[in-house]
């Protein structure tokens, strides 16, 4: 069946229908990443856009299941140039388009992805449409793709309950040490799959109780404290800050997620609490942004924003450089940043643009990349160990502290 | 970090002679570097034995010496040019080996030269296999179980404890050679004494064999910060135990998840982390195909062809940013050169499939193992760009110029079901048309991935081809079928070949329904920031980034395959970054433009000199003022280096693909005659296209070409040639052969390397030779001339249409019937006298000014007496060039372009004719590959063997001559033993021979006959039994390891006999030399003799020539 994307420019591309059969209008953007499909699809942030993928050849190794983000993919719509007629990995449980179809999102394939890419790069990023109704009528359909924004989305995307994840009590708990994992032919023939390899060598969190605000988290943020041996709580984005302080955490983790921070105006009056608190804190992605609007700085929209696993991320006080995943469309205004308040701790070696702050006497820092990966580098994983030692020594505050021996780019 | 102010002054070490394992990428990463030193203000001294590179070129270094890669020579330069650094990254295995070495002994040090790069410590924990165990187990990165051993029977203790099959890697050696799998003991024993003496070290790892499990590279950069990227990451389509060299390669990974990916790149960059290189890297897995586990295989602490291939794949120039890395400089303050926004700090990102696929030379050496192992083959390599894994595919098949164009180029289809299941357990370049029939015969994914190990998505991929074949072969022609198989890259040749139409009829159906190639570029970043560098792949659909004048707004019709953005913004941003006048209309008027052919993949015959010329005549065009487009496909060659040409179009040589790129360019000429055979073969073609072809014309290079029209010119110009005619069948070959009386050569013509040429003494020979030449179809008809045996002469000339210049005349060592390829060349030629040098000159005049010669002319001529023959003339560049230019220091290729452009041999100020000889001897030395070819025969003849040559140059003959045999690896005595076994035509001057190797102290044993004819001659020789009679025979003394040289001249024509070809196989690989030439072991005993006498070498800068 064919189907078509319809920008606000009045560019239409022509392709093949795939994933479920509705229309859909949607902010569109684009990610870079070569491997990771699922996660784009399965990462909340995405939620209220249609993503399209820059590497053509999509879904070459199916679903693994195992490596979904959240329990659904958010994203309204999904451009890719080609699926893969099979998918090939031996974790496989289906094919992405079983998986669109399942889950009620359609797409386009067989577009010049390259060619759309260029349109947002220059125009920035734009809403569009995708449908299958070959008699659109654009003058019809323009009012309606302009009047589209993404809107409190992360109220859609967060859980409803609050909920803990058990820690990991034993190493063995989290599969193999990545590089020992061995095959074992009776366990594989056995239907049996082994599970992921972590890069986790000590429970240093072990004991810590870590309060995690859902913006719309991925699930690979709780893991990775989990299998620290964090004890994690989940709450909802518009859990009350004075809830989560009864609770009384070693720290406090803000999620990423979707849409415009500037939106999350009662949210960013929790975080105010937050931040009055000597909680430590660490945040990512909007979590950064809106810990950034809570103590009067400014966000902006970045012009057609960072998606993919490639940017290079520069810490300001060693000077190293991370490559890190990254998924966001607005971010932290530096300009007016009052160094009493914050200041830039990580920058964006393409663009400048500010990746992260540290919080002046505060045991607060944050980011607006992703540590956590998944998909991408795993560079940055070092950072959960670095806002573990910080719950552990709240006195000391050091916020650039040499990861020694840490089995990832550090 | 900024860049060190301690380094002013550093050498560079070069890879010496290409070899299969080591060929044209390093040229292309050391020019990159050398280019990107001097950008720096360093001062660079390069040493290089190779003179057909283009690193070796006055204008890459300050100081350039061609001269043997030994460590003494190293440390006579080092004390002459006194560098503060050495970089010996860059120069592939050869040069690591050679800077470890300086560094070991301790000279380094004592000079006050520092190792640039990644330090010695990291190169030995990475090259060393038992410290990389070490080290890789330290950081619990996992390795196959293994054990480096150093005899036999430890082998063999070792494997009983892990089980059979195991790899043998011996250390230290190029492109795993002696390396092997061993299923038994028997094997075991074999590969492992072999390769305990081909090592540097004597060591060789044995390990548990994990052959079948997917490979897969990253090419990782470091600097001196600690700052890591990882480049590229790549599959071998070929599971673990073919070399990665020999495996067809795509990039990105296709058939890992994110988790497989991630787990792979952290661990590679631990790796270099623990390891602290500084520069570049490549790091190789073993992934288990249905689980988490994995290996690391190996470990390369330099640039390398992975590295050339990565580099060129994404756009981003590894070596370049190595050499910065290594002057200090930091990832983040290095720009990267293709966006010129972003920073060399981050991972190039792919929109697209990149495909390669090995050149194997099983074309020349049609009696060797098609069987790929762990032991690299390949001679070069073809790469491919498309947004499809099918259409990648596709265009490699073609570009590898081997006769295929899709997957029905091998004709599988007489075998059954059976035969086939069972040819799938054959590992060779042949595979992937026997999995396509395998497919067409039914047999389903599971049973080939089964036999193969190749994962079911590739396979799965040659299905959509094969069912491509089957849709055009038994459905209608429409449109939609046709813009499909365009999409997945099907020639117009292969579709009219299928659907029974013609090609002509094809190509009007597509351009009536706008199915024409658009043009996308390789930006590093997958269109995230605009680029300014116009590297350009095709696809089909879509937008054409190439020319912002073909870009049209389109409105979404139906027919439509995209519709288009805005185009007047599009043309905006181009003509804002572009760092080229081409979009600006008003000045693009007054540049001409270009089209340079180039070579395609290195092979047997079509060597990296082509590559030379082609660069070289795209940078004079360009200093004329010239716009400069290159077409290629060669991954390693400097040539497809993003910033050589204006514009880089990585594609196929075809007439389709070409034309493709033509109805965009619109060029206003093309050159040919620096592409080798390939850019030739595309005269015709071009000219239908209207597009002009520069320099020699057309029917002049068929003049050349075409026997009676040659003849005619011959006639006219009164220059004698031997006797010959043309012929198309064995009958008519007879018939011509005993006209002249045997022996007869036969050669097909429009061939580049004697390929298919031989010596015929007999009528059972012709039709022997006929048969073969005959497999392939032949488009020319076959040529038979009368053997003449005399000296054999080469020049290679410029001429202007009015004057030709000379740069001088080279002499062959071995007399005719060698091919000029594989023979020793003496310049200036030191044998013949005034009257036959000013014959020469006299007829390269002449033939040139026949034949309209416009730039250059290469002849080869047959000196007997004062008698001067024409062997054969080509109208081009040729092997010869970039070895004339450098040790003439005329630059051919510059003037022929000059030439060509327009401007006269006097303008350019050369005076006319044979310009005076030098004051030193240049020699050109062959080198072989034949160790790594099982089953090849090593005989030389009139089909070219060798893979890369070497020089040697010095004030003496005998100087040069001992340096060009240095620089090839012949580095006698160690035992002083040689064997001598010869035809009879050959005792008389085996006598001679012998005597003086008696005479330097040298045992000589020899077969029955040849020990006879010494012994009666009084030259003591030992007599040897055959391989038949009982032992101990020659081959008990080739496999006793005391032997340094076999002198064996096999019978006239093709030797069939058993004995001879298993001595010489024998000897080859167990690293014996071998001499199938009389002449070849005169100048050798020559240049030994010397060296007794005189062993310090003078090396000479050519800069100061």
């Amino acid at each position: 069946m064919k189907a078509f994307l319809i920008l606000e420019d009045g560019t239409v591309f022509e392709g093949t229908h795939i994933g479920a059969d509705k229309e859909i209008i949607s902010e569109i953007v684009f990610n870079t990443s070569m491997a990771g499909y699922l996660e784009v699809l399965t990462d909340p942030s995405y939620a209220g856009q249609a993503v399209c993928m820059t590497y053509p050849l999509i879904g070459n190794y199916g679903i693994c299941k195992d490596d979904m983000e959240s329990r659904k993919p958010w994203p309204d719509g999904f451009i890719v140039r080609e699926l893969s007629r099979i998918p090939s990995n031996f974790r496989c449980d289906c094919t992405i388009q079983q998986f669109l179809e399942e889950n009620g999102v359609p797409g386009i394939a067989g577009i010049d992805t390259r060619s759309l890419t260029k349109i947002l790069r220059e125009k920035g990023t734009m809403n569009g449409m995708i449908t299958t109704d070959e008699n659109f009528d654009f003058d019809k359909i323009l009012p309606e793709l302009k009047a589209y924004t993404t809107g409190r989305v992360v109220e859609k995307v967060t859980c409803k309950e609050k909920y803990v994840v058990k820690p990991t009590t034993d190493l063995a708990q989290n599969g193999p040490l990545s590089g020992s994992a061995r095959f074992d032919r009776a366990v594989y023939e056995s239907g049996v799959r082994e599970p992921r390899p972590t890069l986790v060598k000590e429970l240093n969190g072990a004991g810590l109780k870590v309060a995690l605000m859902d913006f719309g988290a991925k699930d690979n943020i709780a893991h990775s404290l989990a299998e620290r041996g964090c004890e994690v709580t989940v709450f909802p984005a518009l859990t009350p800050a004075e809830e989560i302080i009864a609770m009384h955490p070693d720290g406090i983790m803000l999620s990423n997620g979707p849409g415009d921070p500037k939106e999350c105006t009662s949210i960013i009056e929790e975080v105010k609490k937050l931040y009055a608190t000597d909680i430590p804190i660490f945040a990512i992605c909007l979590g950064h942004q809106l810990m950034a609007l809570a103590t009067g700085c400014d966000t902006h929209k970045l012009k057609y924003g960072h998606r993919g696993g490639n940017h290079p991320v520069k810490d300001l006080a060693t000077g190293r450089v991370y490559i890190s995943s990254q998924n966001h469309g607005y971010v932290v205004d530096t300009d007016k940043l009052d160094p009493k308040v914050a200041v830039p701790a990580f920058i964006n070696v393409n663009d400048g643009t500010n990746e992260g702050l540290a919080y002046t006497g505060k045991n607060i820092f944050t980011v607006q990349y992703h540590p956590e990966s998944c998909p991408g580098p795993q560079d940055s994983r070092y950072l959960f160990d670095r806002f573990i030692q910080m719950m552990r020594n709240p006195g000391e505050i050091e916020h650039h502290l040499e990861m020694k021996g840490e089995n990832c780019n550090a | 970090m900024p860049k060190n102010p301690n380094v002013k002054r550093v050498m560079v070490i070069g890879s010496g002679p290409i070899v299969i394992g080591q060929a044209a990428e390093f040229d292309y990463a050391g020019t990159q570097a050398c280019r990107s030193l001097k950008e720096e203000g360093v001062e660079v001294i390069l040493v290089n034995s190779n003179p057909a590179t283009i690193m070796t070129d006055k204008n890459i270094a300050d100081k350039v010496y061609i001269e043997p890669l030994t460590v003494k020579v190293l440390e006579q330069i080092i004390e002459k040019e006194k560098p503060d650094s050495i970089l010996p990254t860059l120069g592939g295995q050869a040069g690591l080996n050679l800077g470890m070495e300086l560094e070991e002994s301790g000279f380094l040090a004592s000079h006050g030269v520092k190792l640039l790069g990644t330090t010695a410590a990291t190169i030995r924990n990475a090259e060393g296999r038992q410290e990389f165990k070490d080290l890789m187990e330290r950081i619990g990165e996992p390795c196959a179980a293994s054990k480096v051993v150093e005899n036999v029977q430890d082998g063999i203790d070792f494997t009983n404890t892990i089980g059979y099959p195991v790899v043998l890697r011996p250390a230290y050696t190029l492109g795993g050679s002696g390396g092997g799998i061993a299923h038994n003991q028997t094997e075991l024993e074999e590969i492992l004494e072999n390769g305990l003496r081909l090592s540097r070290v004597g060591q060789v790892l044995v390990e548990r064999c994990i052959a079948g499990w997917k490979e897969i590279e990253y090419e990782v950069m470091r600097d001196s910060a600690g700052n890591c990227i990882t480049v590229c990451n790549m599959e071998n389509i070929d599971p673990v135990g073919v070399h990665t060299g020999d495996s067809i390669v795509v990039a990105p990974s296709q058939t890992l998840s994110d988790k497989e990916y991630q787990m792979l790149r952290t661990s590679a960059l631990n790796i270099i982390n623990e390891l602290k290189i500084t520069g570049g890297c490549n790091v190789q897995f073993a992934l288990h195909p249905t689980s988490f586990e994995y290996c690391v295989i190996e470990v390369n602490p330099r640039v390398s062809r992975s590295s050339a291939l990565a580099s060129k794949a994404t756009g981003y120039p590894i070596a370049k940013v190595a050499a910065k890395i290594a002057l200090g400089y930091t990832l983040d303050e290095i720009k990267n050169a293709i966006t010129k926004k972003t920073y060399a700090s981050f991972e190039p990102t792919l929109d697209y499939c990149v495909v390669k696929i090995p050149r194997l030379p099983f074309d020349k050496f049609i009696t060797a193992k098609r069987t790929l192992t762990t032991q690299m083959k390949a001679t070069g390599e073809v790469m491919s760009i498309c947004d499809n894994f099918e259409g990648a595919l596709m265009k490699a098949i073609r570009s590898l110029e081997q006769h295929v164009d899709c997957l029905l180029s091998y004709d599988f289809s007489a075998l059954s079901r059976e035969e086939l299941l069972e040819r799938l357990n054959v590992v060779d370049d042949q595979r992937i048309w026997v999995i396509a029939e395998a497919i067409r015969k039914g047999i389903s994914y599971e049973e080939i991935h089964e036999r193969t190990m190749i994962d079911v998505w590739f396979i799965d991929k040659l299905a959509i081809l094969v069912e491509m074949e089957e849709a055009l072969q038994t459905q209608e022609l429409t449109p939609a079928l046709l813009k499909e198989a365009k999409r997945i890259e099907f020639p117009d040749n292969v579709i009219a070949r299928l659907t029974g139409k013609s090609e002509a009829e094809i190509k009007k159906l597509r351009y009536d329904n706008g199915i024409k190639a658009v043009y996308r570029m390789v930006d590093t970043c997958a269109a995230e920031f605009s680029a300014s560098t116009p590297y350009y792949y095709s696809v089909y659909g879509g937008e054409c980034e190439a020319s912002a004048k073909e870009i049209t707004k389109l409105v979404s019709t139906s027919q439509s395959d995209f519709t288009l953005c805005d185009a007047e913004l599009l043309r905006t941003e181009e003509r804002r970054d572009s760092v080229l006048p081409v979009e600006d209309d008003s000045r693009e008027i007054q540049k001409k433009k270009v089209l340079v052919l180039g070579s395609g993949p290195i092979r047997i015959g079509q060597g990296i000199e082509f590559d030379y010329c082609s660069v070289h005549a795209t940078w004079a065009f360009s200093k004329a003022g010239y716009e400069t487009i290159i077409i290629n496909n060669n991954p390693e060659t400097v040539s497809t280096d993003f910033d050589i040409a204006d514009k880089l179009y990585f594609e196929p040589l075809t007439p389709e693909d070409v034309e493709s790129i033509v109805n965009i360019e619109h060029p206003d000429g093309a050159v040919v005659q620096f592409g080798g055979q390939t850019a030739i073969k595309l005269t015709e073609s071009l000219m239908k296209m209207g597009v002009p072809i520069l320099g020699t014309k057309a029917e002049d290079v068929d003049a050349a070409e075409d026997r009676e029209l040659f003849d005619e010119i011959l006639e006219q110009t009164q220059i004698p040639r031997a006797a010959g005619g043309t012929v198309y069948t064995a009958e008519e070959a007879k018939e011509v052969a005993n006209r002249l009386g045997y022996p007869v050569l036969v050669r097909p013509s429009y061939v580049l390397g004697g390929q298919g040429m031989q010596i015929a003494i007999s009528d059972q020979e012709i039709e022997e030779f006929m048969e073969i030449i005959n497999r392939i179809a032949q488009d020319h008809p076959i040529l038979v001339d009368k053997y003449l045996q005399g000296k054999e002469i080469e020049v290679d000339a410029v001429c202007d249409g009015t004057d030709i210049l000379i740069p001088g005349i080279m002499e062959h060592i071995e007399r005719t019937g060698v091919h000029s390829g594989d023979s020793i060349s003496v310049y200036p030629a030191h044998t013949i006298g005034k009257i036959v040098k000013d014959k020469i000159a006299e007829y390269t005049r002449r033939l040139a000014m026949a034949l309209h010669v416009k730039g250059l002319i290469n002849i080869q001529f047959i000196a007997i007496g004062e008698d001067v023959y024409v062997i054969e003339v080509n109208p081009r560049s040729s092997r010869t060039v970039p070895y004339i230019s450098k040790v003439t220091g005329i630059p051919i290729v510059d003037l022929a372009t000059e030439v060509i452009i327009g401007k006269t041999i006097k303008e350019l100020g050369y005076k006319p004719g044979l310009q005076p000889e030098a004051e030193y001897y240049a020699i050109k030395m062959p080198v072989f590959s034949f160790e790594k070819i099982r089953g090849a025969e090593i005989s030389l003849g009139p089909e070219m063997k060798s893979t890369g040559e070497c020089l040697g140059i010095a004030r003496t003959f005998n100087e040069a001559l001992y340096k060009a045999f240095l620089g090839a690896g012949v580095n006698l005595p160690k035992y002083k033993n040689l064997i001598m076994t010869v035809k009879d035509a050959d005792k008389g001057e085996a006598i001679e021979i012998g005597r003086r190797f008696e005479k330097l102290g040298y045992t000589i044993y020899a077969t029955r006959s040849t020990a006879a004819a010494l012994n009666e001659a009084g030259v003591k020789a030992r007599k040897v039994n055959k391989i038949s009679q009982e032992s101990p025979t020659v081959m008990d003394l080739i496999l006793g390891h005391k032997i340094d040289l076999v002198i064996d001249t096999p019978t006239q024509g093709r030797d069939k006999t058993r004995d001879g070809f298993l001595i010489r196989r024998t000897a080859i690989e167990t690293g014996v030399n071998v001499i199938t030439a009389m002449d070849t072991a005169r100048a050798l005993v020559s240049s030994l003799e010397n060296q007794e006498s005189d062993e310090q070498l003078t090396p000479i800068d050519i800069t100061q020539l």
